[in-house]
């Protein structure tokens, strides 16, 4: 199914207002919901005999400026090999989404990375805790508005250039 | 003397010799039986998304090298691809043809390298000598091609940065030749060996179900019964003009998704690869190798996202721009990740021994979890 079709189902499912394309961009088109259907909707895709999308290829989060932060879904069919692109925006100040973890195991891993770099916190995953970095890091540094600390545990961050030692 | 029956917390690594890489794991354990072993990773972190948002479009190429050392065509290709998507640029069919042939010679050397390591880790630390015997040849290949043996920083967005040196079609066709046989030799020493067939046949198992839900990719995920390569099923580059097949694990020797079927499609690949790679001398044309691109590239405001088969599978580069001479976001969605975190599902009730395995077979490459 081209995006245009599965577009349509979801927003037959769901109402046309829930679920807003992007079209005009370049590259990929995507559909943009609130947070709270995520569940339904990732059950749905997943179950529907049209759309069979039983891979989750990736999960990640992406700062949306000044306040608010996205959180994006690639969806994949390997039976009808068709994706569709769901992305969710949350505010900064409430930055919480429901896990996506019961429906899609991958999604444990990858909901803790985009904990970690960027703050987003899934609601009701099971093991939610920094990955890359370490567990006493300040802060997320994907996010626009990090700024890197001056030093880690009396290691500092920055060095002096040998070059242009003025610097 | 009270006996002590509760289960122990054992740690593996990070800098165990059979982790690959710096990679650590939480084993608890019954005596010999684990009851889970869970990873610990980040011990590789060097932050490469937040650099991609930082370098322009150029400046970011060798960086996906480090992003897999062990494949890093492959993460070249990926990285330009996902590039020249937003651009809409056509790249020469020069270029295409020796994106191709670099990249199928970095999986086999990479593929070899895993079946190797994985031999090594079960107790025979010959064939791993032959493999890196066998690489070092390759890598004199790449060498000769783009001045690096192993980050070779060899794609361009737009084409490539160098056309073949002369007499590179003989000397891989050469090398082809000999290969084979040798390849052939490989597989009958170690694939049949009684031992590794018992170390390897039905330690591992990963389901179809579990493949896919955790989101396996690549000869993992092959291994386990799906039928799907995105070389031949979402097809890029010159992937359609070449004919090759894609390999499935069977269950020959235990049941379907062990290791030894992880073993078994890896070597099948090298195979395939010297096949596509002996087309792709024979079709390449003549041509330009590096189209007409900007210095300084803005590429127009959207999102792409392009998955490309890598030696461990489906690599997606994200990429959001925002008009500017940067990334907004980029991300890199890896193989190896994926593989670790079935880890801790798959190690319940496995013998410690096994563990080791497991991870040789699923080919995880530590910078590759990390990134």
């Amino acid at each position: 199914m081209t995006f245009q079709e599965i577009l349509k189902t979801l927003q037959d499912k769901l109402g046309a207002d829930v679920v807003q394309p992007t079209t005009d961009l370049a590259g990929d088109p995507f559909a943009t919901l609130p947070a709270e259907k995520l569940p339904e909707v990732l059950n749905f895709v997943k179950d529907d005999p049209r759309l069979q999308m039983d891979c989750l290829s990736n999960l990640t989060g992406v700062d949306a400026p000044p306040d608010h932060l996205d959180v994006v879904y690639h969806l994949f069919s390997y039976p009808l090999r068709h994706s569709f692109v769901l992305k969710v925006r949350i505010p900064k100040a409430n930055p919480k989404v429901p896990t996506a973890e019961k429906i899609y195991p991958t999604a444990n891993w990858q909901e803790r990375e985009a904990y970690d770099l960027l703050g987003v916190v899934f609601d009701g995953h099971p093991d939610l805790r920094r990955i890359m970095l370490p567990e006493d890091w300040l802060g997320h540094p994907l996010r626009k508005d990090y700024k890197e600390e001056q030093e880690y545990r009396g290691i500092t961050t920055t060095r002096p250039s040998l070059l242009y030692p003025e610097q | 003397m009270a006996i002590h029956n509760q289960e122990m917390l054992l740690n593996m690594g990070p800098q165990h010799p059979s982790t690959h890489g710096v990679i650590r794991f939480v084993v608890k354990s019954d005596g010999e039986v684990m009851s889970e072993a869970i990873p610990d990773v980040g011990y590789l972190h060097r932050s490469i998304e937040k650099i991609g948002e930082i370098c322009d479009y150029n400046g970011f190429m060798p960086y996906t090298d480090r992003a897999d050392y062990l494949s890093a065509m492959n993460a070249n290709q990926g990285y330009a691809m996902v590039v020249e998507k937003l651009l809409k640029l056509e790249i020469p069919r020069r270029a295409e043809y020796l994106r191709v042939i670099a990249a199928e010679f970095n999986r086999i050397i990479s593929h070899i390298l895993a079946l190797g390591a994985l031999a090594m880790d079960v107790g025979a630390a010959t064939p791993f000598v032959h493999a890196l015997k066998e690489r070092e040849k390759v890598n004199d290949l790449m060498e000769a091609l783009c001045g690096q043996r192993l980050t070779y920083n060899y794609v361009r967005i737009g084409g490539v940065s160098y056309d073949m040196p002369p007499g590179f079609t003989e000397r891989s066709l050469a090398f082809l030749d000999n290969f084979e046989p040798l390849m052939d030799e490989f597989d009958r020493l170690v694939g049949e060996n009684k031992i590794f067939i018992e170390r390897c046949a039905n330690v591992g198992t990963i389901s179809r179900q579990d493949a896919i839900a955790y989101n396996l990719v690549g000869p993992n995920l092959r291994a386990s019964g799906v039928d799907f390569d995105l070389r031949r099923d979402m097809p890029y580059s010159v992937y359609p003009e070449l004919k090759f097949q894609v390999q499935v694990g069977r269950g020959e020797r235990g049941s379907v998704g062990d290791s030894y079927d992880r073993f078994i499609v890896r070597v099948r690949e090298i195979m395939q690869s010297m096949k596509i790679l002996r087309q792709c001398f024979a079709q390449i044309p003549e041509g330009e190798v590096l189209g007409d691109i900007p210095k300084t590239m803005k590429v127009p405001k959207g999102e792409a996202y392009v998955r490309t088969e890598s030696s461990r599978g489906d690599m997606g580069y994200y990429l959001i721009s925002d008009g500017t001479d940067h990334a907004f976001r980029l991300r890199i969605r890896t193989g190896s990740f994926t593989s670790m975190s079935i880890i801790p599902k798959i190690s319940q009730g496995m013998m410690i021994a096994d563990l080791i395995t497991l991870i040789a077979s699923l080919d995880v490459v530590a910078p590759e979890i990390d990134r």
